[in-house]
C-alpha cells in the first residue's frame, strides 16, 4: 500500500493542504467547548449577558471558519483521492497494454480487468477515507487530549485511561471479525459459483435429471454463507453498544471526578462541562480511526494486486536505436517482400520445464504457403506467436526480410503482418470499424474486397445496415463462423506481406472453408502465408509443411514427401483418415 | 463471460463491514419501484415467520433508546447540583458544598441505565442478524427453486449477467438493508421522538431552537443530494464506459498488440479515465461536503444553545446543567436525522431490488409435470415424431408437420451449416421445449405423459459445451447416475477411454476440476462427459460431434469412445464427420432452423438437393485447399 502511495507524489501539495485544513478544522471544533466553558465560567457565573453574547459571536465565527476548512478539506481530499485513482488506473492500463502476450496470459483476463477497475477504485476509496477520517481523527484525539490536559490535567487522566481500553476492545472484536469476513467472501464466491454453474449447466443438469442434486449443492452453499454472516454480524453487533457504553462511562467518571475537583476548589464547572464534550469528540475520533483500519486489509490486498501488475517489466521492447526498415504494409504496392526465416529458434515459457519450441529452422517465402501441423501442445501456436513478437525467442533468430525482428520497432514489424487468431475477437463498433481495425485508411472498396475474399460479404449484405451494422462487445451478436470471417477480413484489409492464420478456420463449415481458401489463394498470391492447423485436409496442398512434435521439427516437405518420410505426419494422416476426414 | 465473472467477483456488500455507512444512501440516484406497496407487503411476508424475534427487536430498541435518552438530562441534573454546591461554597454559605450523596446516587443509577441500554442494543442487533440472514436465506432458496421450475426458454432468452445480477446483487441489497437499516430505522425514529420529549421537559425555548435546525439541515441535505445525483449519474456512466473499454481491450489484447493499437487504446483510456475523474471527484465532493455542513448546522444549534441557554440561566429560568443536557441532545439529534434521510433512499433502492427479485419469481413456469404413463423398465428406444410442429416464436414457424420413425438402435444424423438450428430437435427430444402440435413418442408413449425426469433418464447427452462442475473428476463422472459406485465410475471412464489420462493426474479420480476447468484440455473434458453418459447407460443417446480444436490423438479416443457408446442405442448425432453421416440410418438436413431434406446418404445424394451440394463442397473442401500449387 505504502509503495503504491509513492504515486501520490504529484499530489503531495494537495495532501499537505488537506492535512493543514484537517488540523484547522479539528482545532475549531475543539475550541467550541472551550468557549462554551468561558460562557459558563465568565458569563453565567457573573451574570454578564454582554459577555455571553460576545463569546457566542466568537463561537459562531469559529464554527464558520471550521466549516470552511472542512469543506475546503473535503474538496481537496476528493480531488486527491480520485486523482490518485486516475494515476494508478492509468499506470496499470498503460502497463498492461504493453505486456507481451505471454505476460498477459500469466494473469487471466478477468483478473487483469479486476485489477484495473475494482482494485484501483478500492484503493481510491480507502485513500479518501484516510484523508477525510484518518487524518482529522488523530488530530482531534491528540488535540482533545492536549486541550483537556490544559483545562485540567488530573481530569484528563480519565480520558487517557479510557482511550486505550476502547481501542483494545475494538481491536479484539475486529481481530476476531476480520478472518470471518475473509471466510465470508470465500463462501459468497462459492455460492455464486454454484449459482453460475446452475445457469450455465442448465441443459446438462436437466438432461441427467439432477435438479435435486443441484438444489442440495446450492442449499449447502447458502447455509454456509448464512451461518457465517450470522456469526460475523453478531460479533460486530458488539461494537456499537460497547462504543456507547464506554463513552457514557467516561462521562459519568468525568462528572464524578469533576465534582471532587470542583469541591476542592481546583476546577471550574465550565471546564468540567468542556471536558465532557472533549471526551465525546475524542472517543468518536477513536471509533472512526478503527473503522478506517478495518477497511485497510482489503485495500492492502487490492494494492498488492495492483503492484503485482506494475512490477512486471514488459519483456518485448523496442530496440534502441531501431533498425530502420522499409515499411511495405498498407501500401499494397510492394508485396514481394515478406521472407520469413526461422534460424534455430528456441523458446521456453518462463518457469516452464521444457522449451515450447526447440531449435526450429525453416524459411517461408513470398508467394508460397507454409503450413505448420502438429497435435495439441506441439508448439504450433507458440511458433506462430513468435512472428508478431508476442514472445521473444530465447535462442536462435527470427528474420523478416533478413532483419532480426528484435532489431525492428514493434510497430514496423506488426504493420507487415496480418495475424488471425484461433479465437476471433471483435470490438464494439460496426462491421466496417472492425474490418478497418486492420488498416485505418482502407477505402470502402478495399474494405469490401477484404470482406468478399473472407466470404463475409454475403452475410454482411444481408444485415439490415450492411457494413454500418453494429457489432456488440466481443461480437456476441454474431455467430462463431461470422466472427471468424470478419477477423480474416480484418487481416486482409491490412494488405500485409506476411499472413499468419493460427487455426483460424475452425468455426467454418466445410463449404465456406473451401470457398474461403480458394479465394485466399487467389488474393494472397504474392504474400507469405503461414497456416497453423491440425487437420491434414487444411495443409496437404501447402508448398511446404512443417511437422512439429513436442516443439521440435520432425518433418518438412510437401504432403507427398511427408507421407513417405515422416512417421508423425503419417500417424496424423492415418488418424484423420480413419475419422473420414480425408476422403 | 469473463466480464460477467468479474462482476461477480466484486466484493459483496454483505461482506462489507460497515455496509453503506451513514451517508451511503445519500446522493445516489434512486431507482423507484413500480409497485412499492405490493412489493413491500410481499417482502414483509418473508419476515412473518420471525415475528416473535422481531417483536423482541422492537421492544429491545424501545428499552435501549429510552434508557439512553434520559442520560443527558440526568447528567445535567448532576451538573446543576455540582454547580450549586460550587456557588454555595463560592458565596461562603456555611455548610455548603457538593451533595456527593446525590451525585453518587445519580451517577450510579445512570451507569446502570447505560449498561441496560447497551445490553438491549446488543440484544437487538444480535437478534436482527439472525432474522435478516435467515430471511435472505429463504429468499435465495426460493430463487433457486424457481430456477429449477423455469423453462429453458427463459434461460435462452436472458444473459447470465442479467439473471445473476438479480439473484446476487439485488439479494445482497436486501440483505444489508435488513441487517443494518431496519434496526437503524427503529432506533432513529425512537431517538428523535425521545430526544424531543426530553428536551421539552427541560425548556421549550431551547427545544424550539434545536428543532429549528432540523428543517435547515433537511433543506441543505436535499439541495446537495439533488445536485450530487447528477454527478453520481455522470460518475456511473463514465465508470461504465471506462470498464467497458478495459474489458474489451483486455479480452482482445493479442489482437490489439498484433495490429499495433496499443497507443490508441491507451489514449482512449486516458480520455475515459479523465472523464471518470471529472465526474468522480465532483460526486465524492458532493457527498463529502454533506458531513461538514451537517456539522455546521449542528454547531449553529450548539452556539445558540450556549448563548440563549446562558442568558436563560442568568435569568434563572433554567439551570446550568440544562445547557449541558441540551448540548448533548442537540449533538445526538443530528445523527438519527441524517440516518433517517439516508434510510429513506436506501429503502427505495431495496424495494426496487426486491421488486426485481419478485419479478424473477413471477416468471412463467414450465407446465406442471404430470406423468400419466410409467417409464418402461427396459426402454427399447424407438422414437416416433408424429406430425410435430414447433417454433420458438409463433410468427416464425420452424418445423411443420414433421413425421419420422426411428427404430430401436438406429442412428440419426443431423447435418447443416453452422447456425442452421441443429439443436432444435435436441431441445424437443429432451423436452427443453415442448412441441406445439403433434407428439413425440418413445416406445409408443407420448413423451409429455412420461414426466420430464423419467423421460430424461432414458436419454444420455454429450454436448460440445462440455459442462463440468467444480468438484472431483469422480463426482463429475458419477453425475451420470445417482449412487454410482467407485467401480462403476472407473468402468465408465475406461469405456470412455478416459481412465488412462485420469491416472496420470496427481490425484487420479480425486483430482479437483477448478473453476474454469483449465487443468484439463478440451478433449479430456469431452472424454469425461462421455464417461458420464456411459454411466447413465441410456436407451437413447444425443451426441454433438466436436468441431473445436482437439488434438488428433485425443480425437481418435473420442471417436472410439463415442462409437462404443452408440453401440446398441438409438442415437441422434449432430454430425460434422463424413464417416458418421455415411453410417447414419437417416440424415436430417437442416437449413435456417427447418428440416429441408430427410433420407439416407445415398437417397439424398441421388436427390441432388441441398445435402448433395453440402456433401460436394465438403469433398472439394479437402481437395481444394489454399495452397494448391
Amino acid at each position: 500500500m505504502l509503495k503504491l502511495f509513492a504515486l501520490l507524489k504529484p499530489l503531495r501539495g494537495s495532501v499537505a493542504i488537506v492535512t493543514v485544513l484537517a488540523l484547522a478544522q479539528s482545532l475549531a471544533n475543539l475550541y467550541l467547548p472551550r468557549l462554551m466553558a468561558d460562557i459558563v465560567d465568565f458569563g453565567i457565573v457573573l451574570g454578564d449577558t454582554r459577555k455571553i453574547l460576545e463569546i457566542g459571536g466568537l463561537m459562531l465565527l469559529v464554527a464558520i471558519v471550521g466549516t470552511i476548512c472542512a469543506v475546503a478539506g473535503s474538496y481537496f481530499a476528493s480531488k486527491v483521492a480520485t486523482g490518485f485513482g486516475r494515476i494508478v488506473r492509468g499506470r496499470v492500463f498503460d502497463r498492461v497494454a504493453h505486456f507481451s502476450v505471454h505476460q498477459f496470459e500469466e494473469f487471466s483476463t478477468a483478473s487483469l480487468i479486476t485489477r484495473t477497475t475494482n482494485d484501483t477504485t478500492q484503493v481510491q476509496q480507502v485513500l479518501l477515507m484516510l484523508l477525510s477520517m484518518a487524518i482529522p481523527a488523530p488530530m482531534m484525539a491528540i488535540g482533545g487530549v492536549t486541550l483537556s490536559l490544559s483545562q485540567d490535567a488530573r481530569l484528563a487522566r480519565v480520558l487517557i485511561a479510557v482511550i486505550p481500553v476502547l481501542a483494545v476492545v475494538f481491536f479484539l472484536i475486529m481481530w476476531k471479525a476480520v478472518p470471518l469476513y475473509q471466510q465470508m467472501q470465500v463462501k459468497i464466491d462459492r455460492l455464486n459459483l454454484v449459482l453460475d454453474e446452475g445457469l450455465s449447466g442448465v441443459r446438462v443438469i436437466r438432461a441427467f435429471d439432477r435438479g435435486a442434486d443441484q438444489s442440495r449443492r446450492f442449499a449447502a452453499a447458502n447455509e454456509a454463507v448464512t451461518s457465517n454472516a450470522i456469526s460475523v454480524n453478531r460479533l460486530v453487533a458488539l461494537l456499537m453498544p460497547a462504543m456507547f457504553f464506554m463513552m457514557n462511562l467516561t462521562g459519568v467518571l468525568i462528572l464524578w471526578f469533576g465534582a471532587v475537583r470542583i469541591d476542592a476548589g481546583e476546577m471550574h464547572v465550565g471546564a468540567m462541562m468542556a471536558s465532557l464534550q472533549y471526551a465525546i469528540q475524542i472517543l468518536f475520533a477513536v471509533f472512526m480511526v478503527t473503522a478506517v483500519f478495518v477497511m485497510l486489509p482489503r485495500a492492502a490486498a487490492s494494492a498488492e494486486r495492483i503492484n503485482a501488475v506494475l512490477d512486471v517489466v514488459p519483456d518485448v521492447v523496442d530496440p534502441l536505436p531501431p533498425r530502420s526498415v522499409e515499411v511495405t504494409a498498407a501500401s499494397g504496392a510492394s508485396r514481394t517482400s515478406g521472407r520469413l526465416e526461422f534460424q534455430h529458434v528456441t523458446f521456453q515459457y518462463p518457469g516452464a520445464e521444457e522449451p515450447a519450441v526447440s531449435d526450429v529452422s525453416f524459411t517461408a517465402l513470398p508467394g508460397e504457403v507454409t503450413a505448420i501441423i502438429g497435435g495439441t501442445g506441439s508448439g504450433k501456436s507458440t511458433l506462430a506467436g513468435l512472428i508478431p513478437r508476442f514472445y521473444d525467442v530465447n535462442a536462435g533468430r527470427l528474420l523478416v526480410d533478413g532483419v532480426d525482428v528484435r532489431e525492428m520497432r514493434q510497430a514496423d514489424l506488426r504493420a507487415r503482418i496480418g495475424y488471425v487468431p484461433q479465437k476471433a475477437v471483435l470490438f464494439t463498433g460496426t462491421v466496417a470499424s472492425n474490418i478497418r481495425f486492420g488498416h485505418d485508411e482502407a477505402t470502402d472498396d478495399q474494405m469490401r474486397h477484404a470482406a468478399t475474399v473472407a466470404q463475409a460479404a454475403e452475410f454482411i449484405d444481408q444485415m439490415t445496415d450492411g457494413y454500418a451494422s453494429p457489432v456488440s462487445q466481443g461480437g456476441t451478436n454474431l455467430s462463431g463462423g461470422q466472427k471468424q470471417r470478419l477477423a480474416i477480413a480484418r487481416a486482409l484489409s491490412r494488405r500485409a506481406g506476411i499472413y499468419v492464420f493460427d487455426d483460424s478456420f475452425s468455426a467454418l463449415d466445410f463449404a465456406t472453408d473451401a470457398r474461403l481458401r480458394a479465394a485466399l489463394k487467389a488474393d494472397l498470391a504474392d504474400a507469405t502465408v503461414v497456416i497453423v492447423s491440425q487437420r491434414i485436409g487444411t495443409v496437404m496442398n501447402a508448398d511446404r509443411i512443417v511437422v512439429l512434435d513436442d516443439g521440435r521439427v520432425v518433418g518438412m516437405g510437401t504432403h507427398a514427401e511427408l507421407v513417405e518420410s515422416c512417421a508423425v505426419y503419417r500417424e496424423i494422416a492415418a488418424s484423420q483418415a480413419s475419422l473420414g476426414e480425408v476422403a | 463471460m469473463s466480464a460477467e465473472r468479474t462482476a461477480l467477483r466484486q466484493p459483496s456488500q454483505s461482506a462489507n463491514m460497515f455496509g453503506r455507512g451513514p451517508m451511503g444512501g445519500l446522493g445516489l440516484p434512486v431507482q423507484k419501484a413500480k409497485d412499492f406497496k405490493g412489493t413491500l407487503r410481499r417482502l414483509t411476508g418473508y419476515l412473518a415467520p420471525h415475528r416473535p424475534a422481531l417483536i423482541v427487536v422492537v421492544v429491545a430498541g424501545v428499552i435501549s433508546t429510552l434508557f439512553s435518552v434520559v442520560g443527558p438530562k440526568m447528567m445535567g441534573l448532576v451538573t446543576t447540583k455540582i454547580f450549586e454546591g460550587y456557588l454555595g461554597r463560592a458565596m461562603k454559605v456555611p455548610g455548603a458544598g457538593i451533595d456527593f450523596r446525590y451525585v453518587g446516587n445519580m451517577l450510579a443509577t445512570l451507569l446502570a441505565l447505560y449498561a441496560v441500554s447497551a445490553l438491549f442494543l446488543y440484544l437487538q442487533q444480535y437478534l436482527m442478524s439472525g432474522v435478516a440472514q435467515k430471511t435472505v436465506y429463504a429468499l435465495r432458496e426460493d430463487v433457486e427453486a424457481k430456477f429449477s421450475r423455469l423453462p429453458l426458454r427463459f434461460f435462452d432468452s436472458k444473459t447470465h449477467g442479467e439473471i445473476l445480477s438479480r439473484a446476487v446483487n439485488d439479494l445482497d441489497n436486501i440483505s444489508s438493508t435488513l441487517q443494518q437499516n431496519l434496526t437503524q430505522l427503529i432506533t432513529s425514529l425512537l431517538s428523535v421522538t425521545g430526544i424531543i420529549i426530553m428536551m421539552l421537559t427541560i425548556s421549550w425555548i431551547l427545544t424550539i431552537v434545536v428543532v429549528l435546525t432540523l428543517p435547515l439541515s433537511v433543506t441543505i441535505v436535499a439541495a446537495i443530494a439533488k445536485r450530487s445525483q447528477a454527478f453520481f449519474v455522470r460518475q456511473q456512466q463514465a465508470l461504465g464506459e471506462l470498464n467497458g473499454h478495459v474489458a474489451e481491450m483486455y479480452s482482445g489484447h493479442a489482437i490489439v498488440t498484433a495490429y499495433g493499437h496499443e497507443v490508441r487504446s491507451v489514449a482512449r483510456f486516458d480520455e475515459l479515465n479523465e472523464n471518470y475523474y471529472d465526474g468522480a471527484w465532483r460526486a465524492q465532493f458532493a457527498t463529502g461536503v454533506m458531513f461538514p455542513i451537517m456539522m455546521f448546522v449542528g454547531n449553529l444549534g450548539y452556539v445558540a444553545v450556549a448563548v440563549i441557554g446562558g442568558i436563560l440561566v442568568t435569568r434563572r429560568s433554567i439551570a446550568i446543567g440544562d445547557i449541558q443536557a441540551f448540548i448533548q441532545y442537540s449533538r445526538q439529534f443530528s445523527m438519527p436525522i441524517t440516518q433517517l434521510s439516508s434510510i429513506a433512499n436506501t429503502i427505495q433502492l431495496t424495494i426496487a431490488s426486491a421488486e426485481r427479485v419478485f419479478e424473477l419469481m413471477d416468471e412463467a413456469e414450465e407446465p406442471a409435470d404430470t406423468p400419466v404413463a410409467a417409464v418402461p423398465a427396459t426402454p427399447r428406444g424407438e422414437v416416433r415424431f408424429d406430425h410435430i410442429a414447433f417454433s420458438y416464436q409463433p410468427e416464425a414457424p420452424l418445423i411443420e408437420d414433421m413425421a419420422l420413425t426411428v427404430a430401436s438402435g438406429q442412428m440419426v444424423a443431423i447435418v447443416g451449416h453452422t447456425g442452421a438450428g441443429k439443436t432444435t430437435l435436441v431441445n424437443l427430444l429432451m423436452r427443453f421445449y415442448d412441441v406445439n402440435a403433434g407428439a413425440i413418442r418413445v416406445d409408443g408413449i407420448d413423451i409429455r405423459d412420461l414426466g420430464r425426469g423419467g423421460l430424461r433418464r432414458m436419454f444420455g447427452m454429450v454436448l460440445q459445451d462440455t459442462w463440468l462442475f467444480s468438484g472431483t473428476i469422480r463426482d463429475n463422472i458419477a453425475y451420470g447416475r445417482d449412487g454410482a459406485t467407485e467401480a462403476e465410475v472407473v468402468q465408465a471412464a475406461k469405456a470412455a477411454q478416459a481412465d488412462h489420462f485420469i491416472r496420470t493426474l496427481p490425484d487420479n479420480y480425486g483430482t479437483l476440476i477448478n473453476e474454469e476447468a483449465t487443468n484439463l484440455s478440451q478433449g479430456q473434458k469431452q472424454l469425461l462427459t462421455i464417461a458420464r453418459a456411459f454411466l447413465a447407460d441410456p436407451a437413447i443417446l444425443i451426441l454433438d460431434e466436436a468441431t473445436s480444436s482437439v488434438d488428433t490423438r485425443t480425437e481418435v479416443l473420442i471417436q472410439q469412445a463415442m462409437g462404443t457408446l452408440m453401440h446398441g442405442r438409438t442415437t441422434f448425432v449432430i454430425a460434422h464427420r463424413l464417416s458418421t453421416i455415411r453410417n447414419a440410418d437417416v440424415i436430417l438436413m437442416m437449413e435456417h432452423g427447418r428440416i429441408v431434406e430427410k433420407g439416407t446418404h445415398q437417397q439424398l445424394l441421388d436427390a441432388h438437393g441441398r445435402y448433395a451440394a453440402l456433401y460436394q463442397s465438403q469433398f472439394s473442401g479437402s481437395t481444394l485447399p489454399v495452397g494448391q500449387a
